[in-house]
């Protein structure tokens, strides 16, 4: 089960400066896990302390905002693609 | 990098800005190109020293929102460098919308009159003053059309590239008037929140300025010029309320800490005022969010004719919330029909012609007004932030010739007393 993660700029110096790393787990939640294991700490920054999506990120699996899914719960497919992106503004 | 506190006197200072700061957990960064917060991914916003600026000072400024450079982020002088100095924007009473209504006191403020059109070129004009600083060559944005127009101006009078992203179902007027100005004008099949994502991406693989990107947090200050103005025009007091169109969420923050500014600096006196919020209910969802009392907002698919207003993922809209819950308002949403009378009424009452976030604040006063959810002896202003010329679509149905005839006199007077008879 290999996943493709976009890491955003701000979290990359957890991963060396590497923009995409391989991750697997059958949903969102593990994984972040399977993240955080690779690389220690980068989990918190994504999740708050009680386990939810930070109020300010953007998950997407597959381009589809993960809160028009299943959230944390999200099957994440062999393949698929997951983008991390901080949350702005415009108009 | 890690979060560090910057104490006034170690971060460099513009104006009497010294520091990025985090909304969410106070983590302070440099003054640089950056939006997001290294620790919990909160929003950063301009943190200040205290001001001291006098109403003297203010007014003897120039005749745009740099009468405000002290209290913005920018260095001194703006005013004298290439830009398109929008503002001080004419605040209008409206009497006979008063009248119509069966409320007190209405006041518009009328946006529309800016350079290009809307409120968006006080906030490129922030975010342009940071990019020319930074050193950055291209301006660009993710952008709903009025935003387009600002960088896309703002960046041909400075002298700078501009990139601007919208998505590819715009109204054509916002097209034309962002493709005017000459720069690279990118159409993404999606929605805005499609192209902000993706300017997001692009945004961290390019040394551009994106004004709504990582020049966010000077960005959004200009939105406080919209608030300054309302207060000195009523004469150096805040009003009882106001009514925001909610797209993001920021201008209504924005005017809220404005008036909270004045009163620090002891050029209002201090007193309550309500925040009222405005959306179109095919993208209403921070109104929904305030209905069930949640802190948490769900995003929606935008689906209405108010396209400036259409971004179903707001990144403001918790501190919309906060603002309009701290003062007592409420946020409410009406329909694309009530968005095309609201337009109308104004037009018909002030001749004030807004483009449809315009007849959203207006449809949704009178909806408030209706419904007991804002006080008709509170002398209110509500927020105009662009121009119905950009968005002729919503009101080219119901906008006809009275009637039409041939060139003959008679013709004139049979149709004109069947008409008034």
């Amino acid at each position: 089960m290999s996943i493709a993660l976009k890491v955003p700029t701000i979290l990359r110096t957890y991963t060396g400066g590497a923009a995409e790393v391989a991750v697997s787990g059958g949903t969102l939640a593990e994984a972040i896990a399977d993240l955080d294991a690779q690389y220690p700490g980068i989990g918190a920054r994504v999740l708050d302390d009680e386990g939810r999506l930070r109020r300010f990120v953007n998950v997407y699996v597959n381009d589809d905002d993960v809160r028009f899914l299943e959230d944390l719960q999200t099957p994440t497919p062999d393949g698929a693609n997951v983008s991390i992106i901080p949350a702005v503004a415009g108009g | 990098m890690t979060a560090q506190t910057l104490s006034p006197a170690e971060g460099a200072l513009l104006g009497s800005a010294y520091a990025l700061a985090c909304r969410e957990c106070g983590a302070e960064y440099p003054l640089d190109a950056s939006y997001a917060c290294l620790e919990c991914f909160g929003p950063l916003e301009v943190a200040y020293r205290p001001a001291s600026v006098t109403r003297e000072q203010i007014e003897a400024g120039p005749a745009s929102m740099w009468r405000y450079d002290a209290l913005l982020p920018v260095e001194p002088g703006a005013s004298s460098r290439p830009g398109l100095q929008p503002g001080f924007t004419r605040l209008v009473k409206a009497d006979n919308l008063a009248r119509e209504l069966g409320a007190r006191a209405v006041w518009v403020k009328d946006d529309s009159g800016n350079p290009t059109h809307s409120f968006k070129d006080r906030v490129v004009a922030v975010a342009l003053e940071n990019g020319r600083r930074l050193g950055f060559r291209t301006i660009a944005c993710a952008s709903t059309g009025n935003l387009a127009n600002a960088v896309a101006a703002a960046g041909s009078r400075a002298g700078l590239d501009s990139v601007v992203f919208v998505p590819s179902n715009l109204e054509a007027g916002k097209i034309v008037t962002t493709a005017v100005y000459g720069g690279t004008l990118v159409a993404i099949e999606g929605n805005y929140d499609d192209v902000n994502r993706l300017c997001s991406e692009i945004a961290a693989n390019r040394e551009w300025g994106f004004v709504n990107v990582n020049l966010r947090p000077y960005y959004a200050e200009g939105s406080k010029t919209m608030g300054f103005e309302i207060a000195e025009q009523l004469g150096w007091r805040l009003p009882d309320a106001y009514v925001s169109p909610v797209a993001s969420g920021s201008l209504l923050t924005k005017v809220d800490k404005a008036f909270r500014e004045f009163i620090r600096l002891g050029l209002v006196e201090d007193r309550a005022y309500q925040v009222f919020g405005a959306q179109a209910t095919g993208c209403s969802p921070v109104s929904q969010a305030f209905a069930e009392g949640k802190d948490i907002i769900r995003p929606v698919r935008p689906d209405t004719i108010a396209k400036s207003l259409a971004i179903g993922n707001p990144a403001d809209g918790p501190y919309a919330l906060d603002a309009v819950r701290r003062t007592g308002g409420a946020i409410a949403d009406v329909s694309d029909e009530e968005i095309v009378e609201g337009i109308k009424l104004l037009a018909r009452t002030e001749g004030i012609f807004a483009e449809t976030a315009g007849g959203v604040v207006v449809a949704t006063y009178r909806k408030l007004l209706a419904e007991g959810g804002i006080d008709p002896e509170a002398e209110v202003v509500l927020l105009n932030t662009g121009d119905g010329l950009k968005t002729l679509d919503a009101v080219a149905p119901t906008s006809v010739p009275t009637f039409t005839i041939s060139p003959a006199y008679a013709d004139f007077e049979s149709a004109y007393s069947g008409e008034n008879a």
